[in-house]
This record gives C-alpha cells, sequence and structure tokens, in this order.
C-alpha cells in the first residue's frame, strides 16, 4: 500500500520576512500557525501534532507546544536534518496521519538570527558555532567561517571538472530575482543583470554576494492532513504525492566527491517511484538554493541533465519566468527569504493552488520540491500535486 | 633554540591575531606532532582505515581501536576557495586569503591554507606538501606549499 495521495497540504502561513526585529522565535512560530489555521479553515484546537524545526533559536524545542498552548496532542517533536527537514517533517506526518497517530499535524520553522546593528553574514557564523576546541578549532584558524567557503569549494571543483562558469551560476541567481519581483514576500524585487550579478562583490570565491542566500527572521507554517478531510477545507488542497531522502555523507576520504555527487539522486528517484512520474511530468521545481551552485547541481542529480552539464542547461534562463523550467519561483532563498526548507514548500504551494497572482505558472499539476543540508550532505525530496494521483 | 629564535617566536605568537585552536586530550597527539613538525593522522589497528579529524572509535568498524601515525605530507589540492569577507580581524590584512582542500597520499582530503605560492599560482590537482607554521607555544598548524 502507497501512500502515495493519501495526505495533502490544507494551510500555510507566512509572516513578514527578513529584518524584522524585536520578535521572538515563538512570536514568529505563533503567527505562523495562527495563518495557517485561518488559512485552513481550521481551529486551533483541532491540531493533534505539531513538527517542530529551526536553524539555531533555542525556543524551538518541545516546550514551543506549551508556550502556544497546544493541548492532548498525539504527535510531537522537535525534527532536524538540517536544510533538509522540511521534506523529512512531511513524510513523518503523513506516515502517522496514514497510521492514524494523528490527524492534523502543524509543521513549524521559526528563526531570529538577525540582530540589528550586525550583518547578515555573521548570524550563522562565529565561534558560537564552531568551538576552538580540538581538531573543530582548525576550521576558523585556517579561516573557514560559516557554510560559504565550503560551498564554494564545492563549485570550484565543478567549474575545474566540467567547465562550469560564474556566468552560468549568474544565470541562476538573474532568472531568480526575476521571479522574485513578482513575490510581495520577497526581500529582494530591484532588477538584478548579469553584470550586477558579475560585480557583486566576492564574498568566498567563486562566490559573489549574489550566489549566497539571504538571511531571514521570520516564521512560515504549513498544516497537512488526511486526503479526504482536505477536501472539506477552505484551500484547494495540495496532495502529496512522493518522498524520498538521501543521506550520502562525507567521510573526508578521496574516494567521493560529495560536493559533486548528491544526495539529490537517491531521494528525487525515491520520491519519483512513489508518485509514479517522470521528470518530463515535472512542471514547477522548488529547490533549495542556499547557493547558486545547489540548484545547478540538484537539478543535475535529479536527471534534469546529466552530470557536469548543469551549467550550460540553465544559461538559457529556462528556469526564469517564461522559460521552460520554472524554478524558484517565488526567488527562492537568493531573492525572497531564507526558512530552510520551507522556502521552497511555501512556494510549491502556492503555486499547486493557483494562487501565485502575477508569478503563477500556466501549468502547475506537479511540484518538485527538495531540502538540502549540510554541505551538500543531506537531502529530500516533495513531490506534490493539485491532484491525488 | 637561541635566545634570538625565542624572542623571535614571542614576538610572532604575541603578534599572532587569528584564532588559535586549544589543544584537549583527545587532539593533543596532533597537535604534539605538529610542534615537531609531523602531520598525524588516525588510523585504526583493526580494520586499517585513516580518518580525519579526531575520532574515539574507528568509523570504518566502530571498534575504539584507533592509533595516530604519521602520514607522508604528500598530497594534491582538491578544491578552495578565495574568503574575501573578514569574519575576524585576525584575517582583515590578508584577503582575499585562500582555505584549502588537500587529498593526502593516504586518502583523506583535509582542510588547510596553501603557502609558498601567491593566490594566482593554485591550481586544483597540483602537488603539494605539508610545511608548518607556529602560531603560539603550544600550536602549530600544518599547511601544504608546492612540490618543489
Amino acid at each position: 500500500m502507497s501512500i502515495k495521495g493519501k495526505c495533502a497540504i490544507v494551510g500555510l502561513g507566512v509572516t513578514a520576512m527578513g529584518k524584522v526585529y524585536g520578535r521572538s522565535g515563538t512570536d514568529f512560530a505563533a503567527e505562523a500557525i495562527q495563518l495557517a489555521l485561518d488559512d485552513a479553515g481550521l481551529q486551533k484546537k483541532d491540531v493533534d501534532g505539531l513538527l517542530i524545526n529551526a536553524n539555531m533559536s533555542p525556543e524551538m524545542s518541545p516546550l514551543l507546544q506549551m508556550t502556544l498552548g497546544f493541548k492532548d496532542l498525539s504527535l510531537l517533536n522537535v525534527m532536524n536534518a538540517y536544510g533538509s527537514t522540511t521534506g523529512t517533517m512531511i513524510q513523518y506526518a503523513s506516515m502517522a496521519i496514514e497510521e492514524g497517530l494523528a490527524n492534523v499535524v502543524v509543521l513549524v520553522y521559526a528563526d531570529d538570527p538577525l540582530k540589528p546593528n550586525q550583518g547578515a553574514g555573521s548570524s550563522y557564523t562565529g565561534s558560537h558555532m564552531f568551538p576552538m576546541t580540538g581538531m573543530e578549532g582548525l576550521r576558523l584558524a585556517y579561516g573557514l567561517y560559516g557554510a560559504n567557503p565550503s560551498y564554494a569549494m564545492a563549485a570550484r571543483r565543478h567549474m575545474h571538472l566540467f567547465g562550469t562558469t560564474s556566468e552560468q551560476l549568474g544565470a541562476i541567481a538573474v532568472s531568480q530575482r526575476k521571479w522574485a519581483q513578482m513575490n510581495p514576500w520577497a526581500q529582494m524585487r530591484k532588477p538584478m543583470t548579469m553584470e550586477d550579478y558579475l560585480n557583486s562583490r566576492y564574498v568566498a570565491e567563486p562566490f559573489h554576494l549574489f550566489d549566497c542566500c539571504l538571511v531571514s527572521n521570520g516564521g512560515i507554517a504549513v498544516i497537512i492532513t488526511s486526503a479526504e478531510r482536505a477536501r472539506s477545507l477552505k484551500q484547494p488542497p495540495v496532495y502529496v504525492l512522493g518522498m524520498g531522502q538521501g543521506a550520502p555523507g562525507d567521510d573526508q576520504r578521496t574516494d567521493r566527491e560529495p560536493g559533486i555527487y548528491t544526495g539529490a539522486k537517491h531521494s528525487g528517484e525515491k520520491a519519483l517511484k512513489m508518485a509514479g512520474l517522470e521528470l518530463k511530468d515535472i512542471d514547477i521545481c522548488e529547490l533549495y538554493d542556499c547557493y547558486t551552485y545547489t540548484v545547478l547541481v540538484t537539478l543535475e542529480d535529479y536527471g534534469f541533465c546529466e552530470k557536469g552539464e548543469g551549467g550550460a542547461f540553465v544559461a538559457d534562463g529556462k528556469l526564469g519566468p517564461g522559460g521552460s523550467l520554472p524554478t524558484n519561483t517565488g526567488g527562492g532563498e537568493l531573492s525572497a527569504y531564507y526558512m530552510w526548507g520551507f522556502t521552497p514548500l511555501s512556494e510549491a504551494v502556492v503555486q499547486a493552488r493557483g494562487q501565485g497572482g502575477e508569478r503563477q505558472v500556466e501549468k502547475h499539476d506537479h511540484m518538485l520540491v527538495s531540502g538540502n543540508g549540510g554541505v551538500l550532505n543531506y537531502h529530500s525530496t516533495t513531490i506534490l500535486s493539485k491532484y491525488p494521483a | 633554540m637561541s635566545t634570538k629564535q625565542k624572542e623571535e617566536r614571542m614576538t610572532q605568537s604575541t603578534n599572532y591575531q587569528k584564532p588559535v585552536p586549544i589543544p584537549d586530550e583527545a587532539s593533543q597527539p596532533f597537535f604534539d606532532g605538529a610542534r615537531e613538525r609531523r602531520l598525524m593522522i588516525q588510523q585504526c589497528t583493526t580494520c586499517g582505515a585513516v580518518m580525519w579529524p579526531v575520532k574515539s572509535r574507528c568509523d570504518n568498524c566502530l571498534r575504539p581501536t584507533v592509533t595516530w601515525v604519521q602520514a607522508s605530507g604528500k598530497g594534491r589540492l582538491y578544491s578552495f576557495t578565495l574568503m574575501h569577507q573578514v569574519y575576524h580581524p585576525g584575517f582583515a590584512s590578508e584577503v582575499p586569503y585562500n582555505v584549502a582542500q588537500v587529498d593526502l597520499e593516504e586518502g583523506l582530503r583535509i582542510l588547510t591554507n596553501i603557502v609558498g605560492c601567491s593566490n594566482a599560482d593554485l591550481h586544483i590537482g597540483m602537488s603539494l606538501e605539508v610545511t608548518f607554521e607556529e602560531i603560539s607555544d603550544e600550536v602549530t598548524l600544518p599547511k601544504f606549499k608546492p612540490v618543489g
């Protein structure tokens, strides 16, 4: 028995995003959940499952249940597989609902890494994240701060092996900015040309500033329930057709290249198989985009093009508005907001419902949603549809 | 060590502004080795696997039979980045500085900096060998330089 099409996303709540100061992670979580309940036409008392996730906020703990006054839950957990968590939350929620362990499950992400008078770049770096003790201390001693340099080294390796260029990475950034200009939730809505991209300062070469995602304060909640119940609620159901995970690991040995061959391949194959779909059936991709390179390597590993051909594949702008493979249609983490896997998931829900307004993609039957964490070490894939089968 | 060398070392240590790792019990053999200008890696005496960075148990067979051995110190540049953003004032005068991954002959991919050549001369695949930079009385950092 497959779980395909048995559950659906019925509620979405997105708070203000970006440099929103003076609000706690808990406050963002509360607002996101309230918005999602209203969106779904559900009451708080209908909720019997709560799955919680954050990049950093210590407030996203099991205590959040009591802080927000949820009673008599039958499913509760804080989950973390880094940037791939969102997909894993959908998996566990769906399995719990299908088995009768819970009926209405809220998935919530909230974080407040940005502080006034502090650069975004220092939000996820520094000794509070990487201790100086032992060999872990070598990272900062060598000057490896945050995720930028690690992804930059993966991208540099890809350039070396396959001739990938900065302009090709730039095509991803430029395409996504075009989408963001049509997204009222997006933080970055100023037009961006290839020249703007290439002229943006280097952060960790080969990465320019515009290769790197935003940092955002905010919260997103999604509500998932059985397909049957979904049909009597306020919004068009967004059915969960396929799911997969892939965590290839990196053991620091030289016989593998985890920055080049990612878990997207395994998790994508599993998800498509469950959904009974092929890549050609996918209308829209919402791909985790902590960096431009993440999009490129994910497209390759999903099989939209051969390994090494991602640069040429994206260069013609096919990911942008009017292109043949609309991707990150809200601007993604590069130009809209950075809420880990809830960034691609939230936009997939909007597109599946047909509520994208100016940026709505005409054909929106099947959405491929990815999550990625670590340095391309953890991957999840979710396939959503406006149809249950 | 001559008095002059000691003075030079103290000056160097005092002026060193970048973060300095704090050796702990588990990593002490690595830092002891580096101080003696030897690049130390771990190896499992049960299954023979080599590993990086420090582990209490073998990450291949999960047994606690992990010992330290000296690596050849030879390898090739796997990839690198040039860091332009300053996250710590100690690096401010050196941007852009390189951070690199080196594939050791022993089959490990380790993090380091490349010294002894300009950033413009860095190219993936280049042959490298270990060198050592003493940054405090306790800590010497293994770095890599072009061979020859």
